[in-house]
């Protein structure tokens, strides 16, 4: 007990890689075993975080069940973990997210065991990047996160779909979205990785604390540039690098191909957790490191929030293609994050900031339940069906009434009713960005009323009008969703309706670690 | 007297293959056990001369001294420190991996391991060698075996002309630097070519500025330098699997070690004069490499031009003078070297099963070959600097050397990586994914166990230093130290 | 008695050609004649190499038989190799259809050798015409023994024609030394020729151009391809290398002993002249598709390659030159050995008769890559050991352009030796049917290659001995 206790974050960390050392060496022929193998131990990190969550003292500044190896010494770096309430957070959210995606994922036939150690390993990486106290660290597991999601979509990613590259030379649309995946997001950790070299080189450490004790005081010139110099790059440079993952617009043309052409459980993961991944790296080193640059370019970061806002939700709104709706739904919805970060930059230490960053790290786990959730479900039909196209759906709430009404229940929790999760985030945002940045968030309402069009009209398509006979009877007939997939929803459900109600549990944790740390 | 490990490591590939010569040709299955079992052999020593280094005392050890000609200060003089030792640790391991792979020759493998043994020979003199005369002698022993076994065992479009074509380059560069070499002994007064002594004589500042360059590049042309870069690509090409995994994993290594240890550890002031144009060289290596490899249609030739590329970022990290630099580019010789080795081996299964390495017609390997699949998706990572893997390891620190010496630099080599990432995964994925022609269904048999033996092997070295780097970066330290000591003083 | 010893290789030699040529009429048919000569040449030197080693090896140099001759190490040690080189020679005589069953062969051999001893250690001037005469007339009649060969008889007359010129331009040089110095001894020509005037120019002109069609230096090198390609394969071998060494032995001696000070100015005239030797033999060998031609010119190559060493002149330059020298004679014995036998075999010297030899007889194959890339300069052969030690002389009295020529020409060698070695390991006969033709060599000559692969590796890797040894050798000429 006393070594889980003493261990735990590398225990949560390395667990999955083990996992998938042990599903690589079982039968490839056995998919049972394979997909319980992994379930079983997809669970145990979630486990661990709930202990930990348990255990957790939400008012305590700085680090906690820190952890700190010697790893490269002769660059100045160490292995250091920690979480603080911004961490555990996310951290939850992927170890909760990544059973589920597993258990989404019992569907899949074709070369299980890779699928599953390739999941595995991506958990790790995800959680890698949240439990980093080190810069370098932090930067080695970004990038190993990129590469299972690139095999993903890859191998197992929809295939159906062609793009034409240039021409006329046509590609598969998974390969097309996978290579423009990594080399998009390869390219923004490359400022990533100069920034990381930047200031490693200048301040002869990578570690995140002792970095922020030295952040003010090292002065003069350094390699040739004044030390202000060496920040503003890194500044840009992270900027970059981090809106890029979010996806912030302009940058987030990835974004679309990859989710769409992922494989379900892909897509759950990849909308529910890498793209909190930019967000936190805004929060844990963009804002804390660099107030006045944010507060200097917030503006700006607001004015492409709101775009992220009110073109993600046109695009969703004139989307044939379910799966890409609910794609351009994570970029509308991320908006949301980033506007509240926005504001937070502008007004460093007021109340408004820290009601808008409380609802900004709340909506990136709300939206995390609630894009997993409609990814799934979007997976679901698209199992029985073959077809993502709204058109060909029509009128199916009468065949398949549970899977419409836990539908409408997750669409609703997106499209931020009161009472669901999705509600309380967006609110809090709304309310904390409205000093600070009026004309933006007025905009952003013009957002918010489009977000509720695109998801009524893709309920509509699907569940209501006249039925689609096509899909009424015979080998077509649509099959109601089954106590696996149901299983994999209610945890979601669950999670969003209490959220929903009373969000006190871990608005507590994200409130006291948002006071100390900004 | 201790155990002389280095001249016994040094001298086992060439008893081995008198040995070998002596046997029968027939005898075919003698021949590859003698051969894995001395690969094994000189594996095993240098796994021992490289845990048992004493990192803390630092320096030169396992020095073993034979006076050879006092008349003219020549000895057979052995020794490694922190930055040889790993070369010569992979120096072991291509050699092994290279016979494993090289199981299956069928044409004369007497004379092909036998050659092969002579230049693993050569190739571990020059590592250990701390006398100037024998490093010559070594390096040349190096370099004749290439033509013999490229032109006899090689690709049969392009063998003469790659075969020829490679020696002369590199034979024209040994003889620069021979010259400069000379000029070096006659002018130190110290009548020895005793590197260690050699190293405290302070040369003039007007001197090492003239002589720096040809000792330099002469030697960089085996590193692959541009301009003198073209035999590279055309000898990997050329070159039957096992020579192209020494030429790329250890040959081109050679070259730069020995640019390194004659041209900056002897004339340190020289170094300094040069570094930006030999960092401007290295510049278009590392981006022209990368650029050319990324519109071949031959699988080989994107490697070949890979390592062109990479070989860029060890003659980068020495350039900039830096302790990153130099460590990076010291873990960069041994990463790359292995990378490169799997590289070549899994294009040589390839192509041993498909009969072609063009492109556009392969596909779907993955499906009878997955390890070989496996290991080309690990090299990729590698090659595109991805953590976790030693590729990181040793292009972190050099980026960092560079930071410190000229940042516009370090940005457009940066480029580089993203030109990298793109090719290789998508020959990765061309290769071994996607639907396999119809030609080779049923004809893509499955590896043998050397084969996996050696692929696991490498595999596991690049994971090993990419999560350990401790397992690697001491020792490279230490040589730094030497070396940024020489640097400093004159 | 021990006023003989000096000369006792040269008796020795004597005796062995007086018997050669008694024994003779009494071997009655050719079968036993063949061998038997042959033998009996090689075994009779093969005793004056050990009695000579064991018995008369110089204390310090001294001039004996009134000065004619000076019996130092540095004539001994070229007279030992002179005598292993015919040695050779005459075990490959024995495999060579028309010379083994002459014994006027082997006599032309003894007596040539005789001559290239006394060259080597002459210290008069009318000795060493002498001793040049006795060296050149045997070989043009060796040269063109082969009387139904056209291209020997060609070859005979020319090296007939062309020796004899400059034997007479010689023989002018030296009258006219004589005539300005009133003296035949080497060693004291030195004083006399203090100054630089038009008269010593002259006179050392004349002198050079004859000892320089001896070791085929520019521009008198003009006869060698022919030569070398006319005459029997074996007298091909022994002529560029015994002969040729020891033309460097006279220039060598000449220059320290009679020539010291002007030697010193001539150093430029001479590297020129190594450069244009070396450049002319090596571009005209690249575009040769015949093997004895393209030694020919390789020959011609590595004299300009010693040269270099002349040039030098220090006591690591003249030391460089023997041990060169030596490596040299080593490996051109082994190259046209192997020629011979490819030769007498495929019945041609062209490249194509090349095609697969490494298949037909493996060992041959190696033996063949020993030779040719010792020729090229590579370790761990002595060709590499021998240009280092030249170079570096080079570079230590400064003459580091004339070393910079000597690697790039160098690397032009290496392009042509390894052609020649493509067609050995890479090319095949046209049916692919190597063991259907297989090369088989005679013990006797398989074991000689043996020796001498193994001499080329020995003083390859162990040299320092050696070196040593010449070095002392050469110390004794000042």
């Amino acid at each position: 007990m006393e070594f889980i206790s003493n261990h735990i974050l590398t225990l949560i960390l390395f667990l999955p890689v083990l996992a998938a050392v042990v599903v690589l060496c079982l039968p490839k022929d056995n998919l049972k075993a394979i997909r319980w193998t992994a379930l079983g131990a997809s669970l145990i990190p979630f486990v661990l975080t709930i202990i930990l969550w348990a255990q957790f003292k939400p008012g305590q500044p700085g680090y906690q069940f820190e952890q700190q190896y010697a790893w490269y010494s002769a660059i100045h770096s160490t292995f250091h973990l920690g979480v603080d309430g911004l961490s555990l957070t996310m951290v939850l959210l992927t170890t909760l997210l990544t059973p589920l995606a597993l258990l989404a994922s019992f569907s899949i036939t074709d070369r299980v065991k890779a699928y599953m150690s390739l999941f595995l390993l991506l958990e790790t990486g995800m959680l890698g990047v949240f439990m980093a106290v080190d810069l370098l660290i932090f930067f080695v597991f970004w990038e190993v996160g990129l590469v299972p999601m690139y095999f993903l979509i890859n191998q197992w990613g929809s295939e159906k779909g062609e793009r034409e590259i240039w021409k006329g030379v046509k590609v598969q649309a998974r390969n097309y979205a996978s290579l423009k995946f990594i080399i998009y997001t390869m390219g923004g950790s490359l400022g990533l990785l100069l920034a990381i070299q930047l200031l490693g080189v200048t301040f002869q450490t990578y570690d995140l604390p002792t970095l922020a004790r030295q952040w003010t005081t090292l002065e003069g010139t350094l390699l040739g540039l004044p030390v202000a110099t060496v920040k503003a790059v890194a500044f840009w440079a992270f900027v970059i690098a981090f809106a890029i993952k979010v996806p912030v617009w302009p940058f987030h043309t990835w974004l679309p191909d990859a989710h769409t052409e992922a494989p379900t459980a892909g897509s759950m993961l990849l909308a529910g957790v890498m793209l909190k991944l930019g967000a936190y790296g805004f929060l844990r080193l963009v804002l804390p490191l660099y107030p006045a640059e944010s507060s200097k370019y917030a503006g700006a970061l607001a004015f492409l929030a709101v775009m992220a806002i009110v073109f993600g939700a046109f695009a969703s709104y004139g989307q044939k293609d379910f799966k890409r709706l609910v794609a351009y739904s994570s970029v509308n919805h991320m908006g949301f994050v980033l506007l509240g970060i926005a504001a937070a930059a502008k007004a460093p230490g007021t109340l408004d900031a820290t009601i808008a960053l409380n609802g900004a790290v709340l909506q990136m786990f709300n939206h995390g339940l609630s894009a997993a959730g409609m990814f799934f479900l979007v997976g679901v039909l698209y199992e029985r069906t073959h077809t993502r196209n709204l058109d060909d759906f029509g009128g199916l709430f009468p065949l398949v009434p549970i899977y419409g009404g836990i539908l409408i229940f997750t669409s609703m929790a997106s499209l931020g009713l009161p009472g669901l999760n999705g509600f309380v985030s967006e609110f809090l945002v709304v309310r904390g960005s409205w000093p600070v940045l009026t004309i933006y968030t007025a905009i952003a309402m013009l957002g918010l009323l489009f977000t509720g069009a695109y998801i009524l009209k893709g309920l509509r398509s699907i569940l209501h009008g006249p039925l689609n006979e096509h899909w009424a009877k015979g080998k077509h007939k649509l099959t109601e969703i089954n106590t696996r997939e149901i299983i994999v929803m209610a945890p979601l459900m669950v999670l969003i309706l209490i959220i929903g109600i009373w969000p006190a549990w871990i608005l507590e944790v994200i409130n006291k670690a948002v006071m100390i740390l900004f | 007297m201790q155990f002389p490990f280095l001249g016994v490591i040094v001298f086992t590939p060439l008893v081995a293959a008198l040995v070998i010569l002596m046997y029968k040709p027939e005898w075919k299955k003698a021949i590859r056990w003698t051969a894995l079992a001395a690969g094994l052999f000189a594996l095993a020593l240098s796994i021992w001369v490289y845990f048992t280094y004493d990192k803390a005392a630092a320096g030169y050890q396992f020095i073993e001294k034979y006076n050879w000609m006092p008349m003219l200060g020549i000895s057979l003089h052995f020794g490694v420190d922190g930055m040889s030792v790993p070369l010569v640790l992979l120096t072991g391991v291509v050699m092994v991996t290279g016979v494993m792979i090289s199981w299956g020759i069928e044409d004369r493998p007497r004379e092909f391991f036998a050659f092969l043994f002579i230049l693993a020979s050569g190739v571990f003199g020059v590592f250990a060698s701390l006398d100037l005369f024998m490093l010559f002698f070594f390096y040349e022993i190096a370099v004749f075996p290439m033509y013999l076994l490229i032109a006899i065992w090689g690709w049969i479009k392009t063998r003469e002309y790659a075969a020829m074509k490679l020696t002369l380059y590199l034979f024209i560069g040994s003889m620069v630097s021979l010259v400069g070499a000379l000029v070096m002994y006659w002018t130190s007064g110290q009548h020895t070519f005793d590197m260690l002594v050699l190293e405290t004589v302070k040369f003039t500042p007007a001197f090492q500025k003239i002589w720096f360059l040809p000792v330099f590049l002469g030697f960089a042309v085996l590193g692959g330098i541009f301009p003198f870069h073209n035999w590279s690509p055309d000898g990997h090409v050329a070159a039957p699997t096992a020579v192209s995994m020494f030429h790329a994993g250890v040959l081109m290594k050679l070259g730069a070690f020995a640019a390194l240890r004659v041209g900056i550890m002897l004339l340190p002031e020289g170094a300094k004069f040069w570094a930006p144009l030999i960092m401007g060289l290295a510049l278009i290596n590392i981006v022209y490499g990368a650029f050319i490899a990324s519109v071949q249609t031959d699988f080989k030739y994107v490697i070949g031009f890979s390592s062109v590329s990479h070989m860029g970022l060890v003659m980068m990290g020495f350039a900039t003078l830096k302790p990153e630099g130099l460590l990076g580019a010291g873990v960069q010789m041994f990463s790359h070297g292995v990378m490169t080795a799997l590289f070549f081996a899994v294009v040589g299964m390839v192509y041993d099963r498909a009969h072609t390495r063009d492109i556009p017609k392969l596909g779907g390997m993955i499906k009878p070959l997955p390890l070989a699949g496996i290991g080309l998706i690990i090299g990729s990572l590698v090659s595109m600097g991805m953590p976790g893997f030693s590729g990181f390891v040793a292009e972190f620190p050099i980026f960092m050397g560079i930071w410190k010496t000229q940042w516009i630099v370090a940005v457009i080599a940066a480029v580089s990586i993203v030109v990298t990432a793109s090719y290789v995964l998508l020959v990765v994925r061309r290769v071994f994914f996607g639907k396999m022609p119809e030609e080779f269904e049923g004809h893509i048999t499955p590896i043998r166990t050397h084969d996996k033996i050696a692929l696991v092997l490498l595999m596991a070295l690049m994971i090993g230093i990419g999560w350990f780097p401790s397992l690697m970066v001491p020792w490279v330290q230490t040589g730094v130290q030497h070396i940024l000591a020489l640097l400093g003083g004159a | 008695m021990t006023t003989l010893l000096p000369i006792l290789p040269e008796i020795l030699l004597l005796a062995l050609g007086v018997l050669i040529l008694i024994i003779d009429p009494f071997l009655k048919n050719d079968e036993i004649r063949r061998p038997f000569l042959g033998w009996f040449t090689a075994g009779g030197l093969l005793v004056t190499l050990t009695l000579s080693l064991l018995l008369a090896r110089p204390a310090g140099p001294i001039l004996v038989f009134g000065g004619m001759l000076r019996f130092d190490w540095f004539g001994f040690l070229f007279k030992m190799f002179f005598i292993f080189a015919a040695d050779v020679t005459a075990l490959f005589f024995m495999d060579t259809d028309k010379l083994n069953r002459r014994a006027e062969a082997y006599l032309l051999l003894v007596a040539a050798g005789l001559g290239m001893c006394l060259m080597a250690s002459s210290a008069d001037l009318v000795m060493l015409y002498l001793a040049i005469e006795t060296t050149s007339i045997p070989l043009y009649l060796l040269a063109g023994f082969l009387k139904d060969d056209e291209k020997s008889t060609e070859s005979g007359f020319k090296y007939l024609l062309f020796g004899a010129l400059t034997s007479a331009v010689l023989l002018y040089g030296f009258s006219l030394i004589y005539g300005f110095s009133g003296t035949t001894s080497l060693y004291d020509l030195g004083s006399h020729f203090a100054k630089f005037d038009l008269l010593a120019v002259g006179v050392t002109f004349m002198v050079l151009a004859g000892l320089a069609f001896k070791v085929s230096l520019f521009p008198f090198h003009f006869w060698a391809p022919d030569v070398y390609e006319g005459a029997p394969t074996p007298v091909a071998g022994f002529l560029s290398t015994a002969s040729k060494a020891a033309g460097f032995a006279v220039i060598l001696r000449l220059l320290t002993a009679s020539f010291p000070i002007i030697s010193a100015d001539w150093s430029l005239i001479l590297a020129v002249l190594a450069t244009l030797t070396m450049t002319v033999g090596n571009l005209i060998a690249l575009a040769q598709k015949n093997v004895k031609r393209l030694l020919a010119y390789s020959s011609i190559a590595h004299a300009g390659y010693a040269m270099i060493g002349v040039v030098a002149f220090s006591q690591l330059g003249v030391a460089s030159v023997v041990f060169y020298l030596i490596g040299y004679v080593l490996t051109n014995l082994l190259a046209f050995g192997i020629v011979g036998i490819v030769g007498r075999v495929t019945g041609s010297d062209d490249f194509s008769a090349y095609a697969g030899l490494s298949r037909r007889n493996s060992a041959l194959g190696l033996a063949a890559l020993v030779a040719f890339l010792s020729l090229a300069g590579m370790p761990p052969f002595v060709g590499f050991v021998a240009k280092f030690f030249v170079f570096s002389a080079a570079i230590e009295t400064g003459w580091t352009w004339l070393a910079i020529v000597g690697v790039l020409n160098s690397i032009i060698g290496l392009y042509y030796y390894l052609n020649v070695l493509k067609y050995v390991y890479l090319y095949r006969m046209e049916n692919h049917d190597e063991d259907r033709h297989p090369l088989t060599v005679s013990r006797h000559v398989a074991v000689t290659l043996a020796i001498l692969v193994a001499g080329i590796l020995l003083f390859g890797m162990l040299f320092a001995p050696w070196f040593t040894l010449v070095s002392n050798a050469t110390g004794t000429l000042f």
